[in-house]
């Protein structure tokens, strides 16, 4: 058990994630959206490490490299799909995502 | 004891300060390469939460991955973009100073712990159970094998869909093929 208290790492934790989802909600720039899911995904992930940390289990650390692999995938998937749509229709705009489909 | 338990609620008291901070500006900043530079700073932080939690494999791993790997792939999308125009305007429309005064100080923050943990390394190491990544390997590969498959598999998965999505059009190549041979003809 570390001297810093549960709570707070708790409370660090939600923090972080309303300021992704913040950051997801208000930005229209597609960029902008990917980069607060990151944040979400960390978030989660400090969730994960302080709860291995409390009961002294490497479980938390593994569940953080699953998060990881996850936030690696969609990364690389959601630029994929940004470079598309913005070679179909030169735009970051989040409401001009409708047309992705293959003409 | 109790002395060393409130360093490390010090230190962590920072440090969350710190990664609030960023992540806030960076979700509000208007040019993408300064949001980029933001987070950077705010995992840096959040390696140092984990650091202090006990988990010092996961603090390599997110500065490696996260503030590494991840955000370069974020800045080859933005070149692969070609927002230039707009941005040098942008660029010079603010004052100089003021772009990297946020990243710079609250790096100096992190820095300024990571040169007080070092110095005072038993008493922080003291106070704080460590996991191991001996111990985090052998859970991750005994225990979780199956879930080990599963991220390969969402691995392979995901590179293929990057391949597939990040090639050009057809129509587009055979634009460009017609173009050119009417500009050699």
């Amino acid at each position: 058990m570390t001297p810093i208290p549960f709570e707070q790492i708790l409370l660090l934790g939600t923090v972080l994630f309303v300021v992704g989802l913040a950051g997801v909600l208000a930005r229209r720039n597609l960029i902008l959206i990917l980069l607060s899911i990151e944040i979400m995904l960390n978030a989660a992930g400090l969730i994960f490490i302080a709860g291995g940390s409390k009961f002294h289990e490497p479980d938390g650390q593994v569940m953080f490299l699953f998060i990881l692999a996850v936030a690696a995938a969609e990364v690389t998937i959601g630029l994929a799909l940004i470079l598309a749509q913005n070679h179909a229709s030169r735009t970051l705009d989040a409401d001009a995502a409708d047309q992705l489909r293959d003409r | 004891m109790k002395h060393e338990a409130a360093i490390m609620n010090l230190l962590f008291l920072a440090t969350a300060i710190v990664a609030v901070g960023t992540s806030i500006a960076a979700i509000t900043r208007h040019n993408v390469l300064h949001s980029i530079l933001y987070l950077i700073v705010s995992f840096a932080a959040i390696a140092v939460v984990f650091y202090l939690l006990g988990a010092p494999f996961i603090a390599a791993l997110e500065i490696i991955t996260y503030a590494g790997a991840i955000m370069v792939l974020f800045l080859f999308a933005v070149m692969l973009l070609n927002l230039g125009g707009s941005a040098i305007e942008q660029e010079r429309r603010w004052q100089p100073v003021l772009s990297w005064a946020g990243p710079a100080f609250a790096g100096l923050v992190l820095l300024a712990e990571f040169l007080f943990i070092l110095m005072h390394d038993t008493t922080v190491n003291a106070a704080n159970p460590v996991i191991t990544p001996a111990q985090v390997g052998r859970a991750l590969f005994l225990r979780y094998t199956v879930g080990v498959e599963l991220v390969a598999m969402l691995l392979l998965s995901a590179l293929l869909g990057a391949s597939r999505l990040g090639r050009r059009p057809r129509t587009y190549i055979l634009k460009q093929g017609i173009d050119h041979d009417s500009h050699s003809v």
